[in-house]
């Protein structure tokens, strides 16, 4: 249970990408990558998590900014804040979808210290698993938000496998729909992942959100130029106007010729373990009129196949509206 | 009447420390040697503990002590004990570890082991009532925490056959633990032209004070010195020295400021001792911190209801008869009689010819709860208003008319006694209110469209009593000049400790630059007052202000009548002088008269005191005696009726039904509060309060796991108070600004029914934009009006609480 008090531990700043990398690898399990600490200290104030060694990653100057690439696309460093991102100009004119999703996250304060890193690695947020309880998601052998009474309005429709928490981030389903690239260093050099493989479900890993390993770090993201300029939506829905999590959200990113959608990519957030890559929906609405009727026929076909649990049901109709508007209104 | 200082703005004395930082919360005092506690809080919501294993947190370097149940005094049942062995909730302290700082305290507490034994336990009053249902309590699942004793508890079961029509969602209504009615019921439904019967639930919520409540408490001189988060300030003393064990006269509290209360912290409460035993027990100051999750555990909640209300109309809209039965959902331990208030509620509103109030206050294993704002009665109004709302659809009436159709007048009638109300002015703050809301024009816009987004408007009404009378004033005019007011009521953050201390400024005609008000500190000597809840303060506070005040005029006249002969009435007062009404210039100032009273003793400067002052008061008195002109009187001043506050509100909103979000366009308040005695502060009063009452409305939640009996809301981002984005830009406020004729300068309180007003107003047009969809439940949540805008079923149980 929440206890709102920090244990000690002993605190890393290390001024380097190896640095970090190093210490990390270091103190392996035992070890936290610290950024904007917004998801971190929620975890070390209730001591539900005890890394023992903390490597704080704001002094790697190399992992800040938001660098134009050759290609036309956007290179935005780990450690950039969610506030540089909504009021980046290069983001607001190319990817305005990142800027608006960046601008919905929880509240001004939190937005300005939390980072895009921070924001794509955040940890689940069912209130049981936060709680503090043995569920799967901790080690232990059970759920308790996929039970009779479990209160899961917040869980997910897709893809329950012994945990039904979902993906709380508002930037990552922009990302999605962005086809960003996860650049990570890590003790065995550098990899890059695409958004939509850089989430994982429980049904990979149940106990981790994303491929990071112990020891990786992301240090940047890098949006292609594919999709610069085109036609974008983004909506969140949440109970409250700010400081709230996500109960659904929807980015879409399409190009629109001659009144017809040629290409689009569109991601839900909140409705399973990862951002949801719509890709019936692209399918249904590829080459079809952006009208109301094919609006439509892309909300009904987005929630095919979603399993309610007993308090979220109302996400199957969310979903079809907000895929719904993103065609329509975008 | 036109007043010099009543109706005008001041800038509130404590408001340049609020704004600059300066201003002192329990948290922010310090002293040398202080020592820090924290809290071992029960991890299950129901256990006896068996034994507990503190070794190896007492060879921790830095821990200097370890406080238990066995070291503090027994509570007796059901009230909340200090430390506990049986906890009832998750979150109840079991213990406190005192080190040298906070992180030690609680690496002792992790290192303490103890051997619980789980107990049933149960989160729903229903189940409770059910025929073998868990109880909450060993004693017991059923409180009668109403005022008119000491609180008990018992054990109630209901019959299956109650239960018959639960799936239905009817509200089953077995054995009441109390009830009342009046008028012929069989009668007023018989001849009833409509009827409906309607069960609801409404939820529990926190009170998300801003200030945990933090406590610092050290013993010096044979005194206990606590400063602490209270909204009170001499109410607070008696209960606190009780649970310190010591005489009110031993202690001395300090409540400069408090970060909100919203009724938690109307008076003391039990673990705000524990800082004082602990320092006791280890000789050293200690401070406790209560941090914003501890809050969510220990510091209180609104009861629930689990409700159902039958109510008869003539084809005219007016009501015949009403039968109302609560359930309340009381926490585990003394609770708070909301239940009761509900039937006031319904009684003055809609004075009903004939109506029975039936209610039972049930005990679940969650967290404990007090009062908060409106307590019953805006849990009551945001059921019930929807539901008059439904009765003018049936008729054919207009929402507006049908209230106006069964409004309490000046005749008003209160309640099980049918007892008068010293003013009632809600028909004319309504007709107000639908004047400068154009309620003829946008009630026309009702259901309109705009793309995914409908208009819904309503109108809504709430009440609150808002008085006492019988406390005590204490003012002293110094040889310096000035005017003293010594106010024992509190700083609930209203500003009306200051509002009230200038009534008697008004009656002394006191340039307000003259004057200090003396709060916040038992060392500023202070009369005994009552709390400040219960939208009471400036009912009761002018009352007693106002009695010291004519106290010390009645002593500056005889002053002057012995030092420049005649009669004390041949004497008036004006720009700080008491002269003679026939020659103005022969006269004393007040600095003069101060002086001359010290000099004159006896009464005048407080060595004789009246017979009928509470002993605090005395006591004050007598430490000021000499000082000046003392005025101290009780508040004896005739009350013949139910102080009452109302408010009416008007709304227009928009909702999208495609997202089940809504903006509100307009919201409009006008309050029946008597004379305004601080515009400022009642614009900020309905605005807060309407900002509240939409999220009580919309946003708050109160969720507890009923498999584990744990709570998923103990955050401010989990229980979602509305955030500044939820809420109108601008608000409109009015006020009638009639007196009550029993206030001495006319005013009398409103913090409550602002907020049941806004809470009404917006559940009713969430309705209204609904084509008329009653959700019979509050919150009325996003998800819920996903639902209902698709056509869909709830995900709750027609009567489940504790899920949103
Ligand atoms: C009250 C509240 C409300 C919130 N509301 C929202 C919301 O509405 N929408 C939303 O999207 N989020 C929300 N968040 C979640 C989140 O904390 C913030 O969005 C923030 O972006 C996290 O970034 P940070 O830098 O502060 O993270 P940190 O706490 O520093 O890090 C979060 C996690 O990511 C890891 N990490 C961070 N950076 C790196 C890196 N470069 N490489 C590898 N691992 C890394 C950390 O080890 C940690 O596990 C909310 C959080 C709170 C406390």
């Amino acid at each position: 249970m929440s206890k709102d008090m920090m244990a000690g531990f002993e605190l890393f700043q290390p001024d380097t990408l190896q640095g970090a990398v190093d210490l990390l690898a270091r103190y392996g399990d035992e070890a936290w990558a610290l950024a904007g600490g917004n998801d971190s200290f929620d975890w070390f104030k209730d001591r539900v998590k005890r890394p023992s060694y903390v490597v704080d990653l704001t002094g790697l100057t190399e992992l800040n900014g938001i660098r134009e690439m050759a290609d036309g696309g956007v290179e935005i460093g780990a450690l950039t804040t969610l506030t540089e991102i909504e009021n980046n100009s290069l983001i607001q004119g190319r990817y305005s979808i990142l800027a608006d999703a960046a601008g919905r996250v929880a509240s001004p304060q939190i937005r300005n210290t939390g980072t895009i890193g921070g924001n794509l690695a955040q940890d689940a947020r069912c209130w049981y698993y936060r709680y503090g309880v043995d569920c799967y998601r901790a080690g232990g052998d059970t759920c308790y938000a996929d039970t009779p009474e479990g209160q899961n309005r917040e869980h997910c429709l897709w893809g329950a496998n012994r945990c039904v928490a979902v993906s709380p981030s508002d930037t990552a389903p922009a990302m999605v729909a962005l086809d960003a690239r996860m650049h990570i260093v890590g003790p065995d050099g550098e990899r890059e992942v695409a958004a939509e493989d850089f989430f994982i479900g429980p049904d990979i890993d149940i106990e981790r959100m994303t491929v990071l390993e112990p020891g990786e770090v992301l240090t940047a993201i890098r949006i292609p130029a594919d999709w610069a300029g085109s036609t974008f939506y983004f909506e969140k829905v949440a109970d409250r106007n700010t400081w709230d999590f996500a109960l659904v959200s929807i980015a879409a990113a399409m190009v629109v010729e001659g009144g017809n959608i040629s290409r689009i990519r569109m991601a839900a957030g909140a409705v399973e373990c990862v951002p949801r890559r719509l890709s019936v929906v692209e399918q249904v609405v590829t080459g079809q009129p952006k009208n109301e009727a094919t609006a439509n026929l892309a909300g009904q076909s987005s929630v095919r196949g979603a399993t309610p649990l007993n308090f979220n049901h109302f996400k199957i109709p969310l979903l079809q509206n907000l895929v719904t508007r993103a065609i329509r209104d975008a | 009447m036109a007043y010099k200082l009543i109706g005008s703005n001041f800038v509130p004395p404590d408001i340049r420390g609020k704004v600059t930082g300066s201003a002192k919360y329990a948290e922010d005092f310090r002293v040398d040697n202080m020592a820090y506690c924290r809290l071992l809080l029960s991890p299950i919501p129901h256990a006896r503990v068996r034994s507990i294993d503190t070794s190896r947190a007492e060879a921790m370097p830095g821990v200097l002590g370890i406080l238990t149940a066995e070291d503090v005094p027994a509570q007796p049942a059901p009230a909340d004990p200090i430390l506990t062995n049986e906890p009832m909730f998750i979150g109840q302290p079991i213990l406190a570890v005192a080190a040298v700082d906070e992180t030690t305290a609680h690496d002792a507490i992790d290192a303490i082991e103890i051997d619980y034994e789980p107990l049933p336990f149960c989160v729903d009053p229903l189940e409770s009532l059910f025929p073998g249902g868990d109880d909450a309590r060993t004693d017991g699942n059923v409180v009668d925490n109403r005022l008119t004793g000491p609180p008990s508890i018992r054990q109630m079961k209901w019959g299956a056959a109650d239960f018959a029509a639960v799936n239905e969602g009817q509200l089953p209504t077995g054995e009441p633990a109390a009830e009342w009615s009046y008028g012929d019921i069989d009668a007023g439904f018989e001849n009833a032209a409509l009827v409906l019967d309607e069960s609801f639930v409404t939820a529990g919520m926190s009170h998300h004070s801003m200030e945990p409540r933090s406590a610092m408490a050290y013993w010096q001189n044979g005194k206990c010195f606590v400063f602490g988060s209270t909204q009170s300030q001499s109410f607070v003393i008696p209960d606190l020295a009780n649970y310190i064990g010591i005489t009110p006269q031993e202690l001395v509290y300090v409540a400069e400021t408090c970060g909100g209360g919203f009724g938690s912290k109307g008076s003391a409460y039990p673990v705000m001792s524990i800082p004082a035993h602990m320092s006791k027990k280890i000789g050293q100051p200690v401070m406790m911190r209560i941090s914003r999750a501890e809050e969510y555990y220990l510091g209180f909640a609104r009861t629930g209801f689990q409700g159902r209300i039958r109510l008869g109309f003539a084809a005219d809209g007016r009501i015949t008869a009403a039968d109302v039965y609560i359930v309340q959902e009381n926490g585990a331990t003394v609770g708070f009689p909301d239940w009761p208030s509900a039937g006031e509620t319904v009684s003055i509103l809609y004075q009903p010819p004939a109506m029975r109030w039936r209610g039972i206050a049930v005990q679940t294993n969650t967290p404990p709860r007090s009062a908060q704002r409106g307590p019953g009665h805006n849990q009551t109004v945001s059921a019930v208003e929807p539901l008059i709302d439904k009765a003018a659809r049936a008729l054919g009436i207009d929402r507006y008319e049908m209230r106006r159709i069964n409004a309490p007048g000046r005749e008003a009638r209160f309640g099980e006694n049918q007892a008068p109300v010293t003013s009632c002015y809600l028909q004319e703050a309504m007709a107000k209110g639908a004047a400068a809301f154009d309620w003829e024009n946008k009630r026309a816009l009702s259901g309109q469209r705009n793309g995914s987004k409908v208009t819904g408007v309503a109108v809504s009404q709430a009440f609150h009593p808002a008085g006492f009378a019988g406390f005590d004033g204490i003012v002293r005019l110094t040889p310096q000049g000035q005017l003293h007011v010594h106010t024992g009521i509190g700083n609930l953050g209203t500003y009306s400790h200051t509002g009230t201390s200038r009534i008697a400024a008004e009656v002394l005609n006191c340039d307000w630059e003259n004057c200090v008000v003396e709060r916040g500190d038992t060392r500023k000597n202070l009369p005994w007052n009552i709390g400040q809840f219960g939208s009471n303060t400036s009912f009761t506070m002018a009352r007693t202000n106002y009695v010291a005040a004519m106290d010390a005029l009645s002593k500056l006249k005889e002053i002057a009548s012995i030092d420049l002969g005649g009669e004390p009435d041949d004497y008036d007062i004006g720009e700080h002088r008491v002269f003679a009404k026939a020659d103005p210039a022969r006269g004393l100032t007040y600095a003069e008269a101060a002086q001359r009273a010290i000099e004159l003793g006896g009464k005048f400067d407080g060595h004789e005191l009246p017979d009928d002052i509470n002993p605090m008061t005395r006591e004050s008195a007598t430490a000021l005696a000499g000082t000046g002109i003392i005025g101290v009187a009780r508040d004896n001043l005739p009350i013949t009726g139910q102080p009452a506050a109302f408010v009416a509100g008007f709304i227009q909103i928009e909702l999208d039904i495609e997202t089940g979000k809504f903006d509100i366009i307009d919201y409009l308040a006008v309050a029946d509060c008597g004379t305004v005695i601080h515009p400022q502060g009642l614009a900020t009063q309905i605005k807060g309060g309407g900002v509240m009452g939409f999220g009580m409305a919309t946003l708050e939640r109160h969720i507890y796991d009923p498999q584990n009996g744990l709570p998923g809301t103990v955050g401010l981002y989990q229980a979602k108070p509305a955030s500044y984005l939820d809420v109108p830009e601008t608000m409109r406020t009015d006020a009638v600004d009639e007196p009550d004729p029993q206030s001495p300068l006319g005013t009398k309180g409103i913090g409550e029914p602002v907020m049941g007003a806004g809470s009404a107003a917006l559940i009713c047009a969430i309705s209204d934009a609904l084509g008329g969809h009653y959700f019979n439940r509050v919150p009325i949540t996003t998800d819920q009006i996903v639902n209902a805008a698709a056509g869909r079923d709830q995900s709750h149980g027609p009567l489940q609480v504790n899920t949103a």
